[in-house]
């Protein structure tokens, strides 16, 4: 354990930095995100997850977001566990019939000014899933969608992406 | 505990095979043959690996563990009506209440009547049976199963966690700190797999099967292929059978690094999550160098696989195995001499031999609690079967054992990892990347047992004549699982849920479809 520490401590981050030449897209979307999370709010933005019907492929790469590699909280970015909490909603999967009253229910506890982001190809046009009769579709059927990252799953570049452009769109408003 | 009877001695008595189900045999048992299968099973070990509905008909597939024999049997009920399973089998009793939400069948003398993935949130009720009906107008709410006693209190838990983590929800009730009872209701992500997978094409519905649950999506679309190809008799090519393989132990490596690192975290030690996350980003990064895909999704197809392993491939692999080989024990010998960690695993989250025997409980859950089963070794399939690797089983069955349980399996998956790449056979001439065609125009049913990293799947399917899907079900190792997550919590302290819930790590999307 102690050796564990130490090599932390001499090896340096682990953690991809900006200009990573071997990942050059994470590298060019760190720079971006930190500057335009500080303007718009201060270094905080809150995330609460909601899966509404997820395979359960979304949340594995929204974790990974979380990892030492991506380390989504150096922009100041992090997941809460409450929706009173939260600035933005990430939400996945078809919408299950069965969650939509809970997903709704969500969105109504989370304090404005909210976002909402769709994540994955089922959150932004039902997917597989669309037509069915336990599913609604795309989740701006049922909320107001500011933003969609298509993918299945999105890849967590892609993520970091989806949460530089709401940052933008939201300044912009 | 062993009958005297033999399975297919039973079997062959009270019924009559039916032709084209492949590999193992099917029967068709009348109302009389299926009350002496249940008279059978009160006497016999045999496990209860799967049941599902059709408009007018159930179905239920067994295993005599100690021969490994399989069978599926299948009563016509054209009243829609069966006599239920689940007091000599309790695992079937959500089956059967799924069959009935789903296909309207009423299962008789049952030990729990309520609806299961049936919320009162579609537009029709039984909407997969040959007549669905309205909507009933005045639903009621759930009623959860009575709790009396002094001093006694109840917490109601989710759809929605506080976590990046899928939906269900969870009633406990507790005497102080302790919790007395706890009672799950899932179905909240319920998608409508299978109603979605009839009509469609082999290749489409395999897009379906491979998002049963996207942790498992290798094992749900190799055990869709392999059903699919069973039932029409077709042989892959040597080097996809390999790279399958490959795939599904990339694929185990990660999901156990990733819960090793989570059920750690739960017992706020997350230097553990921040180290082993690391390692199952390096997994995922060689699955996609090597798949093109991160999770590998969709690269298991009917027929063969959907991508060839490039040429630098076998390098990136050893690569891999080598560095986990290097970064993965002092972690281990973390785990192992944290006095602190130890204590909030050890004892905690209890699981009986005699339970997961009782519902059959596979993977993690099983092993931990000496249920000396897995699929790769019994049935057993190809090429597992010229591979050598050994299946960790312990007899502890608390948190801590379904910890090691999956530190062994890492180990040993890094040894079939690279026992796979030395031999992995070459590609046939004339064919860009290892795969088939499917004969159009084909039917057969078929079945497939495969072992996911969370335990054992299985798939059956019946394909029509046009080598349609007339009929899919994916049974997730979850089904078996969550409910003796009820039984392991009892005793323990409301705040050893999470780290209980994670040692067993159910698929929420795997149980609702």
């Amino acid at each position: 354990m102690l050796k564990h520490i130490l090599t932390s401590l001499t090896g340096g981050p682990v953690t991809e930095a900006a200009p990573a030449p071997a990942d050059p897209a994470l590298a060019e979307l760190a720079g971006k995100l930190d500057k335009a999370a500080k303007a718009r709010l201060g270094r905080s933005l809150s995330i609460r997850e909601v899966d509404a019907g997820s395979c359960n492929g979304c949340e594995l790469e929204i974790h990974a977001l979380n990892n030492p590699i991506y380390d989504l909280e150096r922009f100041g970015i992090r997941f809460v566990a409450s929706p009173r909490h939260a600035d933005v909603l990430l939400v996945t999967g078809p919408v299950a019939r069965n969650m939509r009253e809970a997903l709704v229910r969500t969105w109504d506890a989370t304090p404005g000014p909210k976002w909402l982001v769709a994540c994955g190809d089922c959150a932004v046009s039902g997917g597989l899933f669309a037509g069915g009769y336990a599913c609604v579709g795309p989740v701006e059927e049922v909320l107001p969608v500011d933003l969609r990252i298509p993918g299945c799953p999105p890849r967590p570049t892609d993520l970091l992406a989806g949460l530089l452009a709401l940052l933008e769109t939201s300044a912009a408003r | 505990m062993y009958g005297e009877e033999p399975l297919f001695g039973l079997l062959n008595r009270i019924g009559s095979p039916v032709e084209g189900h492949r590999p193992w045999p099917r029967y068709r048992l009348g109302r009389d043959g299926w009350l002496r299968l249940i008279e059978g099973l009160a006497g016999n070990a045999w496990s209860l690996l799967g049941l599902w509905g059709e408009p007018k008909a159930v179905h239920a597939a067994f295993r005599e563990d100690f021969s490994g024999d399989v069978a599926v049997v299948s009563l016509d009920c054209p009243q829609g009506r069966f006599p239920s399973l689940s007091a000599v089998r309790p695992a079937a009793n959500r089956l059967e209440r799924t069959a009935h939400d789903l296909y309207g069948l009423t299962a008789e003398r049952t030990t729990d009547p309520r609806p299961w993935l049936d919320h009162d949130a579609w537009d029709v009720r039984r909407p997969l049976s040959e007549q669905p009906a309205a909507p009933a107008p005045n639903p009621g709410p759930y009623t959860f199963l009575p709790v009396e006693g002094e001093g006694l209190h109840q917490i109601p838990v989710g759809p929605v966690h506080a976590g990046i983590i899928e939906p269900g929800h969870f009633r406990f009730t507790a005497n102080g700190e302790t919790v007395v009872r706890l009672e799950e209701r899932l179905g909240y992500v319920h998608r409508g797999v299978e109603g979605l997978m009839q009509g469609k094409p082999v290749a489409e519905a395999a897009k379906l099967a491979a998002r049963v649950s996207g942790d498992s999506t290798v094992a749900h679309s190799l055990a869709f292929a392999r059903a699919v190809e069973a039932a029409l008799g077709i042989e892959v090519p040597a080097r996809a059978v390999w790279l399958r393989a490959l795939m599904a132990e990339l694929e185990r490596i990660a999901n156990h690094l990733g819960d090793i690192g989570a059920i750690c975290n739960d017992a706020a030690f997350a230097f553990m999550l921040a180290q082993a996350s690391q390692l199952r980003e390096r997994v995922l990064r060689t699955a996609d160098s090597c798949f093109g895909h991160r999770l590998m999704m969709d690269r298991v197809i009917p027929g063969g696989v959907a991508t060839d392993l490039p040429e630098r491939g076998a390098g990136l692999l050893l690569e891999l195995v080598a560095e986990l080989r290097k970064r993965f024990p002092p972690l281990v010998a973390i785990y192992d001499g944290k006095a602190s960690l130890q204590d909030r695993t050890v004892t905690t989250g209890f699981l009986s031999t005699e339970l997961v025997t009782r519902f059959g409980a596979g993977g993690h859950v099983g092993r931990a609690s000496g249920r000396d089963q897995d699929a790769r070794r019994s049935p057993g399939y190809a090429p597992y079967d010229e591979l050598t690797f050994e299946v960790p089983v312990l007899t502890e069955g608390d948190v801590n054992a379904r910890v090691w349980l999956r530190i062994r399996e890492v180990e040993q998956s890094l040894s079939l990892i690279e026992q796979i790449v030395a031999r992995l056979p070459a590609i046939s001439r004339g064919l860009d990347y290892p795969s088939v065609a499917l004969e159009a125009g084909r039917g057969g049913e078929g079945m497939a047992l495969v072992e996911s990293f969370r335990g054992e799947i299985m798939t059956w399917v019946r394909l029509d004549g046009e080598g349609v899907v007339a009929r899919c079900h994916p049974r997730d190792p979850s089904w078996f699982q969550w409910p003796l997550l009820e039984a392991a919590i009892g005793g323990n302290i409301v705040a050893d849920f999470p780290l209980c819930n994670k040692s067993f790590n159910c698929s929420y999307a795997g149980h609702d479809l």
